[in-house]
């Protein structure tokens, strides 16, 4: 039977803080970030949290969820709780700002690393590129294009935190996308970037980041691509 | 080109080095296997395996490329391991791996030369 009330506990504090209980009226179809709302609009105003569209677009609502990173407002209660009790912390791997909010920064910072930035030739004024559909890089890029850029799949990755340098899987397979787009032409660069200790070669291809990314994306496939790739230009002496 | 530029290259190189060989290792352990099982159905001794590969040249051949395989193969796993589980500085860590590379080849193609010739 459903329990009517979830005693929850939430981290408060900065990276030094504790789990506080609070207690929240148990509903249908509840997700994490209602409870996490009913907690902070009923209970404790002074909570923090980040939150935007609420239906699994935006990427910023990614918490742990009973140890596990998982995005909250796609997240029902039902498919987590255990009994009646949730624990609901910040992001692993993020320096925390405050309570349930971590800071980003590096994160991103780290998409900027990989030369996660696309980069074309063409202007306005010229004929649009043709990429078929069912061509393999148009289908590689396809496959990891999706990426919200939640931060759970970094959350998750054991290699981060061993080695707080690493790219990451999100900003890998944010390298790979590009990787795979014929209309880029800073492949060189980008394949010099992730290459190496900080980059792809570091991956211990646990998985961890395809099990747990909410879109389905396996980043993990993406960064053994960025290793073949990288194998094929150092062989080829292409990244000298 | 940077310092970190060239240790990234060396890592690409390496992967790709580990790679090649696995696929090489892969074939020889499933033959090398194979081999056992068909040659033990009736017992087995010293004389009669050296009986089959002496001055074998496919033997010899083969045992070469499976010694060479696993000199490249061992040491660029070995780095990583002296590195993440040891802490051990990336130069010192590719020192042991080569030395262990050796010791590997030597004895190994000492292995072969013993009983194929």
């Amino acid at each position: 039977m459903t329990p009517s009330v979830l005693k929850v506990k939430v981290w408060r504090g900065k990276q030094n803080g504790e789990f506080v209980g609070y207690e929240v009226p148990r509903l249908e179809s509840q997700t994490v970030l209602d409870v996490v709302t009913y907690i902070q609009r009923s209970l404790d105003p002074s909570l923090s949290y980040r939150f935007a569209c609420r239906v699994g677009m935006c990427g910023s609502c990614a918490m742990t969820v009973n140890g596990v990173a998982r995005w909250t407002c796609r997240t029902h209660v039902s498919k987590v709780a255990q009994g009646d009790a949730l624990e609901i912390a910040p992001l692993s791997n993020l320096p925390v700002i405050k309570d349930l909010a971590t800071d980003m920064r590096e994160f991103f910072d780290k998409w900027a690393k990989g030369k996660g930035q696309f980069q074309g030739t063409k202007t306005r004024h010229d004929e649009f590129e043709q990429v078929r559909p069912d061509s393999r890089e148009r289908a590689a890029a396809n496959a990891g294009i999706e990426c919200i850029g939640c931060g759970v799949c970094y959350a998750s990755c054991d290699v981060v935190t061993w080695r707080p340098d690493f790219l990451g899987p999100a900003a890998l397979n944010r390298a790979w996308t590009l990787a795979n787009d014929v209309r880029d032409n800073a492949q060189r660069e980008r394949l010099k970037a992730v290459a190496g200790d900080i980059g792809c070669h570091s991956c211990h291809t646990q998985g961890s980041c395809s099990e747990r990314c909410p879109k389905q994306i396996e980043p993990t496939a993406g960064i053994a691509g960025l290793k073949r790739l990288t194998a094929r230009a150092a062989v080829r002496g292409e990244l000298e | 080109m940077s310092a970190l530029n060239a240790a990234a290259i060396t890592q690409a190189k390496a992967w790709y080095w580990q790679r090649i060989s696995a696929m090489v290792l892969a074939l020889c352990v499933l033959v090398h296997l194979g081999v056992i099982i068909y040659a033990v159905r009736g017992g087995l001794s010293a004389a009669e395996i050296l009986g089959r590969t002496h001055g074998s040249f496919v033997f010899g051949t083969f045992y070469t490329i499976f010694v060479l395989a696993c000199a490249v193969h061992v040491p660029i796993g070995f780095a990583r391991i002296c590195e993440e589980w040891f802490g051990l500085k990336t130069s010192a860590a590719w020192l042991i791996a080569k030395a262990l590379g050796l010791v590997i080849l030597v004895m190994g193609l000492r292995a072969v030369y013993g009983v194929v010739l």
